[in-house]
């Protein structure tokens, strides 16, 4: 983990008008995220993880301070830009998959790739080795609708890498799936993040941040404390009655 | 910045989600569908009638002026008692003279005696027009000779009985038998054949003052020279019609002025009327310029037009509306779909165009469905109704044109705003 930090925050913030109330939903965030790293946010709801996860994915403009987005101060550019930098950049999982119904599993993949210009003709073999990576290289031709909550997911998780980002943000990737499922999605993020990608993931469940490297807690729009990850294994462990803790980290 | 190829996938993709709802695609279409096609429906019945309406008073001849008898108004109320009378009215052939002499810029006068009488052979009788005019005739009315000859200066002079027969005519009375040089009976009188000729147009010849029910066929004519018609017939005419008995007594039912140009027609209208006002105490004459019909018609037909047009647009306008309702729904349907794509790099231009596209493909492919109809229709109200109908290659474009004008501008309002949702907000959507 000596690389250049591809995430730096400075003195984050960000504040929603409502009119007759201001609210303060981060309140000067400092942070690093060194590339390759597995970094877990976690928090009660109300604690500014939302925010931070849609600013970190460029949806949003922070009110106050800096965020460098490997190297580029990405806090001041307009709506282009962030669509650019979105489309280059950064990969998305959402809790609810978040597939284009009309849109077949190759489509899908291909699609941050067609607002970059790029044809699905030109960048075919790409798209159909990526359904692969993930274990769908025969469902090519299905639509969303034909496929159970876990294959969603992966096309979404082969989405998000269709663009080489530099980092994939992931919202609670499984939030909607069975424990078996689950554990399959954070096998295939975890084999991912072993490969160098970098991954940002927005969590309430301890056994899901205990996969990352870096767990951060948020209170109150900032960032309260960095759990150590032994500290977390012990809560995980205890929970689970001391199995098989030890496994999911390598 | 915006390139054929980026534009080309802009289509494919507008279409792809277009036909995922094929029902509603095509029920919203359907709204420009009927504009297009009702514009140039419309357009093309109205430029057809009144094509046939130009060309009928065409046929008059735009350089003629026609004077005509009419019997004056007061006249009919004395009739309504039955009791038998003579009526005289009309033009006279002082008037005739007249005209000749004092009308600047005339080349022909033409008068005409016209007499309801039906021209007998061997046991053939039918109900004609007996036309007493001038060897000129032909040229002014623009009549064909098929045989023989017309009634000359000779005859005239001579005022001999002869005569010639129109082809409607001839085909009733010589159904198979060669008319010239044969004799045929009028009244009391015979006349030799002497020519055969066929009408252009037999609309100039229907004898305003006595609109009868013997209802002959309009193109049995007879023409004899004027001299004739005025000794043989004399001035008086008898008539019966519905148990009472009248006499009209008319010296000339018809003057056809010819004028050198349009110009000349224009000078000597208000010339003639005052003439003719100074000299009949009545108004028992009308006048007719063809040239003034025609610019009529064409005010008409353009009035016409505008209300014809100003119907379909409404219609076409209508559609248009039908458009943003369904494309407005559309994106509330597909504002989760709006976020996705944003957050996956989608530019707020490149919503728009997406959405925008979806409309134009809808108003542009309604639009060239509407044509077609709108083509076909014509045809088949010509095919049945047989009706004279022109479509114009500036009524198709005026619809297309408009028609893709409707769908990017009704269009653009929902595509704007599918854009300036944030992709925030977007994405929660449910």
């Amino acid at each position: 983990m000596t690389s250049s930090p591809i995430i730096r925050l400075d003195r984050l913030e960000k504040t929603y008008d409502l009119g007759a109330i201001q609210v303060h939903a981060l309140r000067g965030v400092t942070l690093d995220i060194e590339s390759g790293s597995y970094v877990a946010i976690m928090g009660p709801s109300g604690s500014g993880k939302s925010t931070m996860l849609n600013v970190l994915g460029c949806l949003d403009r922070p009110s106050g301070g800096r965020y460098y987005l490997g190297g580029e101060d990405v806090s001041q550019m307009d709506d282009d830009q962030l669509s650019a930098v979105r489309g280059k950049r950064l990969g998305f999982i959402f809790q609810s998959y978040n597939l284009i119904e009309q849109l077949t599993v190759i489509e899908n993949i291909h699609v941050p790739l067609f607002y970059q210009g790029r044809d699905l003709s030109e960048c075919h073999d790409h798209c159909v080795k990526l359904a692969e990576l993930v274990g769908l290289g025969h469902r090519l031709d299905h639509r969303p609708k034909e496929l159970s909550g876990g294959q969603q997911q992966r096309v979404a998780i082969a989405r998000s890498l269709a663009n080489e980002p530099l980092m994939i943000l992931a919202d609670e990737p499984t939030g909607n799936l069975d424990s078996t499922t689950g554990t399959e999605i954070l096998n295939l993020l975890d084999d991912l993040n072993s490969h160098g990608t970098t991954i940002i993931l927005v969590t309430h469940g301890e056994e899901v941040a205990a996969r990352a490297h870096r767990v951060l807690h948020m209170k109150d729009g900032l960032i309260d404390r960095e759990v150590p990850q032994r500290t977390l294994l012990r809560v995980v462990a205890e929970l689970e009655g001391n199995s098989a803790a030890e496994a999911p980290v390598s | 910045m915006i390139q054929p190829r980026a534009i080309l996938r802009a289509f494919q993709l507008g279409i792809k989600s277009l036909m995922l709802h094929k029902l509603r695609s095509a029920l919203t279409m359907l709204g420009i569908i009927f504009g297009v096609c009702s514009v140039i429906a419309m357009l093309a019945i109205g430029e057809g009638a009144s094509y046939e309406a130009q060309k009928a008073i065409k046929k008059l001849g735009s350089n003629n002026i026609i004077i005509r008898s009419v019997k004056p108004a007061e006249e009919n109320v004395v009739r309504s008692s039955g009791r038998s009378y003579v009526v005289e009215y009309g033009l006279t052939y002082g008037d005739a003279g007249r005209l000749q002499t004092t009308t600047p810029g005339i080349q022909h006068v033409l008068p005409m005696r016209i007499i309801r009488e039906s021209v007998r052979f061997n046991r053939f009788s039918v109900p004609s027009q007996v036309i007493g005019t001038h060897p000129i005739y032909p040229e002014i009315t623009g009549m064909e000779l098929v045989r023989g000859r017309f009634i000359t200066r000779n005859d005239e002079i001579n005022t001999d009985n002869v005569c010639a027969m129109t082809v409607g005519l001839q085909s009733r009375l010589f159904p198979c038998q060669d008319p010239l040089e044969e004799e045929v009976r009028v009244g009391m009188d015979y006349y030799r054949v002497v020519g055969l000729v066929r009408e252009k147009s037999s609309v100039e010849k229907r004898p305003q003052g006595s609109a009868g029910s013997e209802g002959q066929p309009v193109d049995s004519n007879l023409y004899i020279p004027l001299s004739s018609a005025r000794r043989r017939f004399g001035e008086t005419l008898f008539r019966r019609s519905a148990g009472s008995f009248e006499a009209e007594r008319v010296q000339l039912h018809q003057i056809t002025v010819q004028m050198k140009d349009s110009a000349a027609v224009e000078r000597a209208v208000p010339e003639i009327e005052a003439m003719l006002r100074h000299f009949h105490t009545k108004k028992d004459y009308e006048v007719v310029v063809p040239l003034q019909l025609l610019r009529q018609a064409e005010q008409t037909k353009r009035i016409f037009n505008i209300v014809l047009g100003s119907i379909a647009a409404i219609s076409l306008l209508v559609g248009g509306i039908g458009i943003m309702n369904i494309m407005l729904a559309t994106v509330t349907e597909r504002t989760r779909e709006i976020g996705i794509r944003r957050a996956l790099g989608a530019r707020k231009r490149d919503i728009i165009t997406q959405f925008l596209v979806e409309t134009a493909v809808l108003s542009l492919g309604g639009g060239i469905i509407g044509v077609v109809v709108g083509v076909l229709v014509p045809m088949v109200v010509s095919h049945f109704a047989a009706m004279k109908t022109i479509i114009t290659a500036s009524s198709l474009m005026l619809s297309f044109g408009i028609s893709g004008a409707v769908g990017i501008v009704f269009g653009l309002y929902p595509a704007s705003r599918a854009a300036s949702l944030s992709p925030i907000e977007a994405l929660r959507h449910e």
